[in-house]
């Protein structure tokens, strides 16, 4: 019969309309931002640097490789290395990024630079509202805006971040270990 | 562009139209240079380019690793399938193997892939045909659970970057496996309720039996490939064919065309997403353990022996092929990606002769185009 | 069908074709057919209506840019020094002139096989350009040899409707060769701004 298919296809949708009154999950929209769904483990945004204790520069991860600035597919990274060195949190001398901008207006939240980092000092944040006015310097991040404390690397990711905090306390570890043993095989 | 000019005659009728680059129903900005004699079609001229960015130098600049987020910018509704397949160029151009476990993560994420191209794709299709939002909206919701899959696998919904030369970048939970066989499992009901919507509506049949007849020799000598090609009964699907992967051991059909018209393509999108559900039951039932990396593969500093290799496989659109030359360094010579999207886009012309312009709108959203790809 | 017999039977029925197997070092193992570039056409053609072969197929077509190289080659030449015969090793340069390359990727949907790579050279990169355009035989061709057209400068000669595709018509340079010197920022706007059909 000419126009069945139409009388079926309208019944659906009825049945969706009406559906949406009894079910919940046929009410799939979310009022965002007065609603929020929670954000997931593994999502990423803008990369941020992690810093160790209290003091941004003192506890910053960072030494300055620029692998990360060499890998980024599209080159948003720019690092000048420091002239001095500081200790490293196994106490080796290291030095520190004296500039590390990243340009989020060209950052494309691929992640590689979280991947090529060998000192876990580089992490993706899950801060999606970033809006500003400013779209020039406003977009390019310095090294004080892209520092974040460990705590907040726990609490985005926590199930990697523990098992980064893992092994670099068994680094740390080993590293006082071999220090211990040091002065030993001197006074032999 | 030089051409002949209608004689004066001619004039009177025909008008020639530039239908995009910002027309709705070019799916982004895809430009037609139309010639009409009223409402019917008697020459058109694709004109694309607005979304050149050089994606193969950029990518012959950029070191092998740097490329794969790239390619999920191709066609960005495929960002799995993209890494796919320029990861399995690399790999042969390399010599590397993946894992099985690696293997098996890589067909679930693709056949999702599919499901919401397809999904979505069609639901594009009726609202170019004027059923406005309703199907696309019921194929968006389906495609939002896919999205959310993605994204608490990889971290990113539409620009995943998750495979890797030799594997996965991070090993799926047992958890995700189960979320994602039970959006699995809710998908048949909605492809019901999709066809129970659509398939048997008469305005759609009206609208697309007949129209844009594709033959069978012509999609072949044009190099259509994808459900464009099946939908004029090539059989003729990578997935069997080289079975790249381990889709050799999952039991799948291929849907094939009778006609080749706008109807069996948006049927072939329908029935393939079927037999994707098939696939993803099989794959989600078979998974193994194990590693998710080939222990050999190095992500940084990749430098493959002189060579070429050319890799291709089944994406949603059709052939999405990579092709790589080595020299030695660690980047590519010379990378290529051969976009499904623009060589399907070859035979527009041929397809929307003679016919009206609100079916060129209709044959247009059969080809199933993304201008992400189309362009580079 | 071996790539070895397709080259013998090329030769064979090709009168005066020229065909050359480059061997590919990668695992890959894909190794091609280098076909000179008066008989690319009727190759073209042979291999598409050969009944063993039937490659109906045009999968990939692409262009490949070797810029001139310089060659550093160590000769040892006996020469007498101080009428003392000697062994003197001599390094000679030479300049291998470069060219540009079409690549082809058939394969074959009636018989599920490929691929068999066809690639065909041009004699310079500057003047002698032109190449046989095989549009005629495969249709698949046609966006992609205006592409090579487009980015690299290929002059495909018999292809229908050989126009830039990506680039603004107007644009007069090919980007994608190796030596390819991209303008400056501002100067890109305006030339997309005051050209025609931008």
């Amino acid at each position: 019969m000419l126009g069945e298919g139409i009388v079926k296809g309208l019944a659906e949708t009825a049945r969706n309309f009406l559906g949406s009154f009894i079910e919940k999950d046929r009410l799939v929209t979310v009022q965002y931002p007065e609603e929020r769904l929670p954000v997931v483990e593994a999502a990423r945004m803008f990369p941020f640097l992690i810093y160790d204790g209290v003091d941004q520069e003192e506890g910053l991860r960072c030494v300055a490789c620029q692998i990360c600035e060499k890998e980024c597919p599209p080159q948003c990274i720019h690092i000048e290395k420091s002239k001095d060195k500081k200790p490293d949190f196994i106490g080796k001398q290291q030095f520190y990024p004296a500039v590390f901008d990243i340009d989020v207006s060209v950052c494309m939240s691929c992640q590689i630079c979280v991947e090529v980092c060998p000192f876990d000092a580089i992490r993706m944040d899950n801060e999606f509202e970033l809006s500003t006015d400013d779209r020039f310097a406003g977009l390019l991040w310095p090294k004080e805006k892209l520092a974040m404390p460990n705590e907040h690397y726990l609490a985005i990711h926590p199930t990697e971040a523990t098992e980064v905090e893992a092994r670099r306390a068994e680094e740390k570890a080993q590293a006082e270990a071999k220090k211990a043993s040091q002065p030993a095989a001197v006074a032999k | 562009m030089t051409q002949a000019l209608p004689s004066e005659a001619e004039q009177d009728q025909v008008m020639e139209i530039s239908m995009g680059p910002q027309h709705p129903s070019t799916h982004g900005v895809f430009r037609m240079d139309i010639r009409l004699d009223g409402e019917r079609v008697l020459r058109l001229k694709p004109v694309i380019g607005y979304l050149h960015r050089n994606h193969e130098k950029i990518a012959e600049a950029a070191s092998y690793l740097a490329a794969i987020p790239y390619t999920d910018r191709l066609d960005y509704l495929c960002s799995m399938t993209n890494n796919w397949g320029y990861a399995l160029a690399v790999e042969k151009l390399a010599g590397l193997t993946v894992p099985e476990r690696a293997e098996y993560i890589r067909v679930i994420v693709s056949e999702l892939t599919r499901l919401q191209n397809h999904a979505s794709v069609v639901g594009f299709l009726l609202q170019d045909m004027g059923a406005s939002g309703t199907p696309l909206m019921y194929a968006f919701r389906e495609r939002e659970k896919v999205m959310d899959l993605f994204e608490s696998l990889s971290g990113a919904r539409m620009m995943c970057n998750y495979m890797r030369f030799g594997g996965v970048r991070v090993d799926c939970s047992a958890e995700w496996l189960s979320q994602a066989a039970k959006v699995v499992a809710g998908f048949n009901g909605f492809l019901d309720e999709f066809e129970r919507l659509l398939t048997g509506n008469e305005i759609l049949m009206a609208r697309t039996q007949g129209v844009g007849v594709l033959p069978r020799e012509l999609a072949i000598n044009a190099g259509v490939t994808g459900p464009g090609l099946r939908a004029s009964g090539v059989n003729y699907d990578l997935r069997k064919v080289d079975s790249y992967g381990v889709y050799g051991r999952f039991e799948f059909r291929v849907p094939l065309g009778e006609h080749g018209d706008v109807y069996d393509r948006y049927m072939m999108r329908v029935l393939e997403m079927r037999e994707s559900l098939r696939i993803l039951e099989q794959a989600l039932r078979d998974i193994p353990s194990g590693p998710f990396m080939d222990p050999k593969a190095r992500l940084r500093g990749l430098r493959p022996k002189v060579g070429e290799a050319y890799a291709r496989i089944e994406s949603p659109k059709g052939e999405l092929g990579f092709y790589l030359i080595s020299d030695g360094s660690p980047n590519p010579y010379r990378y290529r990606v051969r976009p499904p999207s623009l060589i399907n886009l070859t035979v527009l012309e041929d397809m929307c002769l003679g016919q009206s312009i609100a079916d060129v709108v209709v044959i247009l959203g059969s080809i199933d185009i993304v201008l992400g790809e189309v362009d580079r | 069908m071996t790539l070895e017999e397709i080259r013998s039977r090329l030769e064979a029925f090709v009168p005066g074709c020229h065909a050359e197997i480059v061997v590919n070092g990668s695992p890959s193992a894909q190794n091609s057919l280098l076909i000179d570039r008066q008989h690319g056409l009727q190759a073209a053609m042979y291999l598409r209506d050969h009944p063993e072969l039937q490659l109906d197929f045009c999968s990939n077509v692409t262009a490949v840019d070797w810029p001139d190289r310089e060659k550093a080659e160590k000769i040892k030449t006996k020469r007498i020094v101080d009428g003392v015969e000697k062994e003197v090793e001599e390094t000679k340069k030479t300049t291998i002139p470069g060219y540009l390359e079409v690549v082809y990727h058939l394969f074959s949907i009636a018989k599920k096989e490929g691929p068999v790579v066809l690639r065909m050279h041009t004699a310079n990169r500057t003047d002698e350009v032109t190449l046989q355009s095989l549009t005629p035989v495969w249709r698949s061709a046609e966006f992609q040899e205006r592409e090579a057209f487009d980015l690299f400068g290929i002059v495909f000669e018999g292809h229908p409707d050989l126009r830039r595709i990506l680039m603004w018509e107007g644009f007069t340079d090919h980007p994608m060769r190796k030596d390819y010197v991209p303008p400056p920022d501002d100067d890109l706007e305006i030339l997309a701004v005051s050209e025609p059909g931008a």
